[in-house]
């Protein structure tokens, strides 16, 4: 019956219904161009500014001087920058492997229903409010001599392991980076139990009823489930750690003698602190160029997940 | 495996927790000390007597206080205003044909993800430039546009997966896009919109860098660049430092304790699950 009426209705509607779909009212456009306008304005416009100004020698007073590669080949010769290069792989490496190896073993653990779980997580994912300036802080009062972490140290009987944590060019690096750990492990744990939480257990049940252990089961059957969650905690921590700089400013600055400078704060300093314009704009498309491979496999892995 | 749980689990799990927090009682341990009491007892020494000291001291100078009011107004001014221009951006492009939406949505999203150093040298001198140099106004403008690209992709993955129905009811209705926006897409976004303010609350209040590139005078200062300045004038008043720290926590404290369903929720919309 509703077919029949339908059907004529349907055949001259289609033409003007596309028309209306597809005629954009300018209110719309209105409501995506305002957006968009700041944004090209406060972030594209000053981005693309950072690559000519990289090319350029300017001190902010008068005007740039072009001087084309020099600024690249300077900083190949610079040994701050190589230090803060090699610092900023060390970085990658040990924020994002302990975050992951220590939220990822918190969220296995975690992943299930109970009495103080909830306790536990919350605990966990605590440190992720305070921001990195004031985990800085809080972890430069553990680190003083005398502070509780020798005071630990003495108490369990390693007091010659006491030092100046943050003085000291060996162990200052690794300093700031137990404390960025300890707030970024909330979150990686956050990730992984959603991910954990889309994981079918009737797979693992499965697995164990044909005998494979609990190592087993997690490597081969939990592990392969969580790809998805693997690639954006991959992407998201190499952009953070490119990005990171309040930690290392509140903590040291970059010192003692440069020992934990990374990119992100050797440009702060070449660029604020000694007003060298062109030179600091290098150090920050460098670290445009080392993001860009990890900002591209997080938005398609985005893309995919939106749909389409 | 998932519904045993061997008493172990809490042995191991109760020490654990009290350790991961135990910085943070530190640090309140330290703060509520006096001076004398560090200097000659040492950092690492439990308090001999409480006492306010060292909270007064930080609030005293009225830094610290004045900090936390431009945190405050920061803080509103810009998740207000970014999530507005988001939810309008994301309404646009979930549910109107505009040509090349999709690429649109991802390269707002990329802005949000370009490291933001490669921005500051640039972003100060265009600030400069306008005059707005210094100003709580500049630091509002440039971390709305810096968060929009983040907050439009969240959004927009919401409002695409409201029913169809609604928006042809409403159209039938005569309501217009401006209406259908107000009356029918916010209201039912409202999950989404509570837990993205908390996660920008969050992110906003705790921001160092954009503070430091477009602002000068220590009483424009947030709190988080202000906590900086703190600590290069008493550097050796740990229960100071200490106290001005737990003070600059509270605000996102406070957010975490009252919208923890909420904040979870938004550390999880990024992920793409």
């Amino acid at each position: 019956m509703t077919a029949v009426q339908d059907a004529p209705v349907r055949t001259d509607a289609p033409p003007r219904q596309r028309r209306r779909r597809r005629r954009v009212p300018p209110l719309v456009w209105a409501f995506l161009l305002l957006p968009l306008a700041v944004e090209l304005f406060w972030v594209f416009w000053p981005a693309m500014n950072s690559f000519s100004l990289s090319f350029t020698s300017w001190n902010g007073v008068g005007a740039a001087r072009p001087v084309g590669f020099e600024n690249y080949e300077r900083l190949f010769a610079d040994p701050i920058f190589v230090t803060a290069l090699r610092n900023n792989v060390i970085w990658a490496i040990g924020f994002g492997g302990l975050s992951v190896a220590g939220g990822l073993a918190l969220a296995v653990a975690l992943n299930r229903p109970g009495p103080g779980v909830g306790i536990y997580r919350s605990a966990i994912y605590l440190p992720m409010v305070i921001s990195l300036a004031v985990t800085g802080l809080l972890w430069r009062v553990m680190y003083q001599p005398g502070g509780p972490i020798d005071a630990g140290l003495g108490a369990i009987g390693l007091g010659e392991l006491q030092q100046q944590w943050l003085a000291n060019p060996d162990t200052a690096l690794y300093a700031v980076l137990i404390a960025a750990v300890w707030r970024q492990v909330g979150y990686i744990m956050v990730l992984y139990l959603a991910g954990l939480k889309g994981c079918d257990p009737t797979l693992e049940e499965a697995a164990a009823v044909d005998g494979a252990n609990a190592w087993q089961r997690f490597w081969k059957v939990v592990m392969p489930q969580l790809r998805g969650v693997n690639t954006v905690v991959f992407a998201v921590t190499v952009i953070d750690s490119l990005r990171t700089f309040d930690i290392v400013w509140a903590m040291t600055r970059g010192g003692p003698y440069n020992t934990t400078q990374l990119l992100s704060t050797y440009m702060f300093q070449q660029g604020f602190t000694l007003v060298n314009l062109g030179y600091g704009s290098a150090i920050a498309v460098v670290i445009f160029v080392l993001a860009i491979a990890f900002i591209i496999t997080y938005l398609v892995r985005q893309a995919r997940a939106e749909d389409v | 495996m998932r519904t045993t749980r061997s008493p172990w689990f809490h042995a191991v799990m109760i020490p654990f927790t009290l350790l991961w927090l135990a910085p943070i009682v530190f640090v309140l341990f330290v703060a509520l000390r006096t001076f004398d009491d560090i200097a000659t007892r040492g950092l690492g020494a439990l308090p001999a007597a409480l006492t306010l000291d060292g909270f007064a001291t930080a609030l005293a100078g009225g830094q610290v206080a004045t900090a936390l009011a431009n945190s405050a107004v920061v803080t509103v001014c810009t998740v207000v205003a970014s999530l507005a221009l988001a939810a309008i951006a994301a309404y646009a492009l979930s549910r109107h044909r505009i040509p090349a939406r999709r690429t649109i949505l991802l390269v707002m999203l990329a802005g949000n993800l370009l490291p933001p150093q490669i921005l500051l040298i640039p972003v100060s001198r265009i600030a400069q430039g306008l005059g707005i140099y210094d100003t709580l106004f500049a630091l509002v403008v440039v971390q709305v546009g810096f968060g929009l690209g983040f907050y439009t992709f969240v959004l927009h993955g919401f409002m695409r997966a409201l029913p169809a129905e609604v928006f042809e009811a409403a159209l039938l209705d005569g309501s217009g896009p401006g209406r259908t926006f107000w009356s029918i897409v916010l209201p039912l976004c409202r999950p989404a919109l509570a837990a993205l303010a908390a996660l920008a609350t969050t992110w906003i209040y705790n921001d160092l860098i954009w503070a430091m590139t477009v602002l000068q005078t220590d009483t424009k200062f947030p709190i988080t660049a202000a906590l900086l300045n703190l600590q290069g004038g008493y550097s050796s008043s740990w229960n100071v430092i200490a106290a001005g720290s737990l003070v600059a926590a509270v605000p996102t404290a406070i957010v975490f304790f009252v919208f923890q369903r909420h904040f979870v929720s938004g550390l999880l919309v990024g992920s793409g699950k």
